[in-house]
C-alpha cells in the first residue's frame, strides 16, 4: 500500500513554491500524493485529510500564521471522525523557533524550516509513520 | 583593425594548444560543465570574438542615451544614488509608523510598506477568512483611519512611498492621495509607487481575487486616473521578483515580466491612452539572485529591451524608453541554517543590482527565513546598501563592467533567450501580448514553466550537484535561537475595535451611495476610480471595496498544477 500525504495550504498565504515541490517530489519517490491547492480554510483541509483518509497531513506556510491554523487543523480532524493521533501530521515553512513547543503540544510530530532537503522529509516519513500508526492503536 | 584580430586570433589558437590543454587535464574540481544559475552554459574564458557580433553603438552606446544598456541616467550614482528602501511592516499601523520612523532616521531614504494577507487579498480585520492572520506578516489596513495612523508625521512631499499590493492596488491609491489632500501636499509632489501588476499573481504570488479580465480592466482604470491625478507616482510595478522566487530561470523572470508590461502597454493604448503620458508612470521589480554577474546580465538586458519595445510602440518622448526599476535581494536564497551567512548573501546580491543600475533596492534581514526581521537584522540590511554606497567606491562610475567580455557576451545570451518565450507568448495570443498573457494564464502556460524550473533547482540541490552553503555542504550543528520579532497577539482584537469604531462614527448614508456608485461603474463600463476615491474618503473599508468588485465581477481560483 503506498503512503498517502496531503500536501496543504492553509489560511491566505499564497507561497507555493515549497508544496508544490514537495507534492512532486514525494509522488516521484513513491507516495500517494493529494495537493489541496491554495487558500484553504483548516476545515476544508481537515475535511480532505478525513475524506481521503491520508497517512500524513503536510502544511506549508510562509504567514506567520502557522498559529492558531495548524492547531486548528488537528482539532477538526478530530471533529470529523478523523484520528489525528494516527497521523503523521507535518508542518514546513518558517517558523520561528518559540512556536515549536507550541505545536508540538498542539499535536505536531515534525516541523521542516526552509532548507531542509526533501531526502529528509521523506525519511523522517517512512521512519515516523509506522511508530505513530502503532501509538495510536 | 583585421591584422589585429588575426594576430589575437592566431595567439588565441596558440594559447588554446600549449598553454590551456595541459592544464585542463589537472581541474581538480568535480563540476565539468559550467553554467550559470540558470543554466546558460558558460565557457572558461572571454573575449572579443564572443562579442564580435555587438555593435558599441547600437547595443551598448553611453548611458542616458538609447539603448540605455548602460543605464537610465547619464551620470547614474553620481548625480544620486538609488533609494534605499526596505519593504516593512507588521501590526497595526501605530507599529509600522513607529518602524518607519526608526528606519528614517538611520538613513533610509524611501518608504516601502508590507502589507498583512487579508489587506494584500481585499479582505477586512473581522473578516472570519481573516482570523489568526491580523497584522502577522504585514500591517493591517482597513479603511484610511489607519492611513492617517500610518503616515502620522511622515511629509508626503518629502518621501516616497511604494506599496506591494495588487487586487485592492486602486484604493490603497485612493487612500495614499487623499492622505496627501489632508497634508495639502500638491497632486505632482505625491510620489511612490503601487504593484498593482495582476499578471504575476496568476502566474507566481497567488494574491488573487477577481478574474484576469476584470482586474486587467481596473489595472488600466487606474492608468487613467492616475496620468491626470497623480501625475508623479509609479501606477504599476511590473515584476519579476516574484515570478523568480516561485522558481524561475533569470531568463524567464525577464521575458515574463517584460512580456506582462507590453501586454499592459497595449491594454492601454488600447483604452486610449497616450503612450508618452503612461510610460512615465511605469515601473520594473526585479530580483537579484545568486549568480552575480547573470543577475546584472539580467538588468542591462531587460533595460536594453524596454527602450526598444517602447520605441516600437511608438513612444517618441525618449523617458518613455526608460525602464527604471526597484531590485529586492532574493528571498529564497535565505537559509535558516548559519543565518549570519545570509548578509554576504544579501550584499553580494546586492552589489549585483547596483552594478545592474537599480534605481532603488531593498536588501533582505539575515533573520527571515525565520521570521518578519528584528529591528537588529534590518538596520544591517540598510547598513549593507550604505557600505555599497559609501565605501566600496562601485557607485562612483557609471556601468563599470560594460565592454566585459564576458558582461556583454551574457547580456546579450539574455536577451535571445528572453525575445525566444516573448515571440512564443506573442504566438498564443496571434499577435496580441494581451491575448498572449490571458492565455498562458488560462492554460497554465506560466505556471508550468516556473513548476518545472522550481523542481529542477531543487533536484540539484538534492543531488549536490549545486551547493547551498550550510545546507547541503559546509553543515554544522547550531543553536539557531537568534532573538526574532514578534507580534504582539493582540493586534487582531484591537484592529478589529478600530474597525468597528470607524464604521459606527462614518456617515453611513454617503458611504452606501458611494459603495453604489462603485458596483454602477463597474455594471456599466465606466471607469471605477473616481467613485473608490469617493468611497475612501468615506471611510469605506477595503473589505467594503473589494467586495463590491467580487458581486459584480466574480471570484477567480486557479487551476491546480504542481
Amino acid at each position: 500500500m503506498k503512503i498517502r500525504v496531503l500536501v496543504a495550504k492553509v489560511g491566505l498565504d499564497g507561497h507555493d513554491r515549497g508544496a508544490k515541490v514537495l507534492a512532486r517530489f514525494l509522488r516521484d519517490a513513491g507516495f500517494e500524493v493529494i495537493y489541496t491547492g491554495l487558500h484553504r480554510t483548516p476545515q476544508e483541509v481537515a475535511r480532505a485529510a478525513v475524506d481521503e483518509d491520508v497517512d500524513v497531513v503536510g502544511v506549508s506556510l510562509l504567514s506567520g500564521a502557522h498559529i492558531p491554523l495548524v492547531p486548528r487543523i488537528i482539532q477538526y480532524i478530530r471533529e470529523y471522525g478523523g484520528n489525528p493521533d494516527e497521523m503523521l501530521i507535518v508542518v514546513g515553512g518558517t517558523i520561528p523557533h518559540d512556536d515549536f513547543p507550541k505545536l508540538r503540544d498542539a499535536g505536531v510530530d515534525g516541523i521542516f524550516i526552509p532548507g531542509t532537503p526533501i531526502s529528509e522529509i521523506i525519511k523522517f516519513i517512512k521512519e515516523k509513520l509506522p511508530e505513530k500508526k502503532k501509538g495510536g492503536k | 583593425m583585421g591584422e589585429l584580430t588575426e594576430k589575437i586570433r592566431e595567439k588565441k589558437r596558440e594559447w588554446e594548444k600549449e598553454c590551456l590543454e595541459p592544464w585542463l587535464s589537472k581541474c581538480e574540481r568535480e563540476v565539468k560543465n559550467f553554467e550559470t544559475l540558470s543554466g546558460i552554459e558558460i565557457s572558461n574564458v572571454y573575449d572579443p570574438f564572443d562579442i564580435e557580433h555587438l555593435d558599441f553603438l547600437r547595443d551598448i552606446g553611453y548611458p542616458g542615451e538609447f539603448p540605455f544598456t548602460r543605464g537610465v541616467y547619464p551620470t547614474m550614482y553620481r548625480g544620486r544614488l538609488w533609494t534605499m528602501r526596505l519593504f516593512s511592516g507588521f501590526g497595526t499601523a501605530e507599529d509600522t509608523n513607529r518602524r518607519w520612523k526608526m528606519l528614517l532616521e538611520e538613513g533610509e531614504t524611501g518608504l516601502s510598506t508590507a502589507f498583512d494577507f487579508p489587506t494584500l487579498m481585499g479582505l477586512d480585520s473581522d473578516d472570519p477568512l481573516a482570523d489568526g492572520e491580523v497584522g502577522k506578516c504585514g500591517v493591517a489596513i482597513d479603511t484610511l483611519k489607519d492611513f492617517e495612523i500610518l503616515f502620522d508625521g511622515i511629509p508626503l512631499n518629502k518621501v516616497s512611498t511604494s506599496f506591494t499590493i495588487n487586487p485592492p492596488a486602486g484604493i490603497i491609491l485612493a487612500m495614499y492621495t487623499a492622505i496627501g489632500d489632508m497634508q495639502k501636499v500638491p497632486r505632482d509632489k505625491v510620489r511612490g509607487t503601487i504593484q498593482n501588476d495582476m499578471f504575476k499573481e496568476f502566474h507566481a504570488q497567488n494574491t488573487i481575487v477577481l478574474p484576469p479580465e476584470p482586474s486587467l480592466k481596473i489595472i488600466v482604470d487606474i492608468f487613467e486616473w492616475g496620468i491626470k491625478n497623480v501625475p508623479k507616482f509609479n501606477l504599476i510595478s511590473i515584476s519579476g521578483y516574484h515570478i523568480r522566487e516561485a522558481g524561475s530561470t533569470a531568463v524567464q523572470e525577464l521575458a515574463f515580466t517584460i512580456a506582462d508590461g507590453m501586454a499592459y502597454v497595449e491594454a492601454a493604448m488600447e483604452r486610449g491612452i497616450d503612450i508618452d503620458k503612461l510610460a512615465p508612470q511605469l515601473s520594473f521589480f526585479f530580483n537579484a539572485h545568486n549568480d552575480f554577474f547573470e543577475e546584472i546580465a539580467k538588468f542591462r538586458a531587460s533595460r536594453r529591451m524596454w527602450a526598444k519595445i517602447m520605441k516600437d510602440y511608438g513612444a517618441k518622448d525618449p523617458r518613455s524608453w526608460w525602464m527604471k526599476f526597484h531590485v529586492q535581494t532574493a528571498g529564497c536564497s535565505l537559509t535558516a541554517q548559519q543565518p549570519l551567512n545570509n548578509i554576504v548573501r544579501v550584499t553580494i546580491q546586492a552589489l549585483a543590482a547596483v552594478l545592474g543600475g537599480c534605481q532603488s533596492l531593498h536588501t533582505n534581514s539575515f533573520d527571515e527565513a525565520w521570521a518578519l526581521p528584528s529591528e537588529e537584522a534590518v538596520r544591517v540590511a540598510l547598513r549593507t546598501q550604505q557600505l555599497i554606497a559609501y565605501e566600496s567606491g562601485v557607485a562612483n562610475v557609471v556601468d563599470p563592467l560594460g565592454g566585459s567580455y564576458y558582461v556583454e557576451w551574457l547580456t546579450d545570451k539574455i536577451e535571445r533567450l528572453a525575445w525566444k518565450y516573448i515571440e512564443r507568448i506573442r504566438e498564443m495570443g496571434n499577435g496580441s501580448m494581451v491575448k498572449g498573457v490571458l492565455k498562458g494564464i488560462e492554460n497554465g502556460f506560466f505556471v508550468r514553466e516556473i513548476s518545472d524550473s522550481a523542481a529542477r533547482y531543487q533536484r540539484e540541490i538534492e543531488e549536490g550537484s549545486r551547493i547551498i552553503v550550510g545546507v547541503n555542504k559546509f553543515r554544522i550543528e547550531e543553536d539557531l535561537k537568534i532573538p526574532l520579532l514578534k507580534v504582539d497577539p493582540e493586534v487582531q482584537r484591537r484592529q478589529i475595535e478600530r474597525l468597528r469604531r470607524v464604521k459606527k462614527e462614518r456617515d453611513n448614508k454617503v458611504l452606501k451611495e458611494n459603495l453604489e456608485w462603485i458596483r454602477s461603474c463597474c455594471e456599466n463600463n465606466e471607469n471605477v476610480m473616481p467613485a473608490v476615491f469617493e468611497a475612501v474618503k468615506s471611510y469605506a473599508s477595503v473589505g467594503e471595496i473589494m467586495g463590491t468588485f467580487k458581486q459584480v465581477y466574480g471570484t477567480y481560483r486557479k487551476p491546480i498544477i504542481i
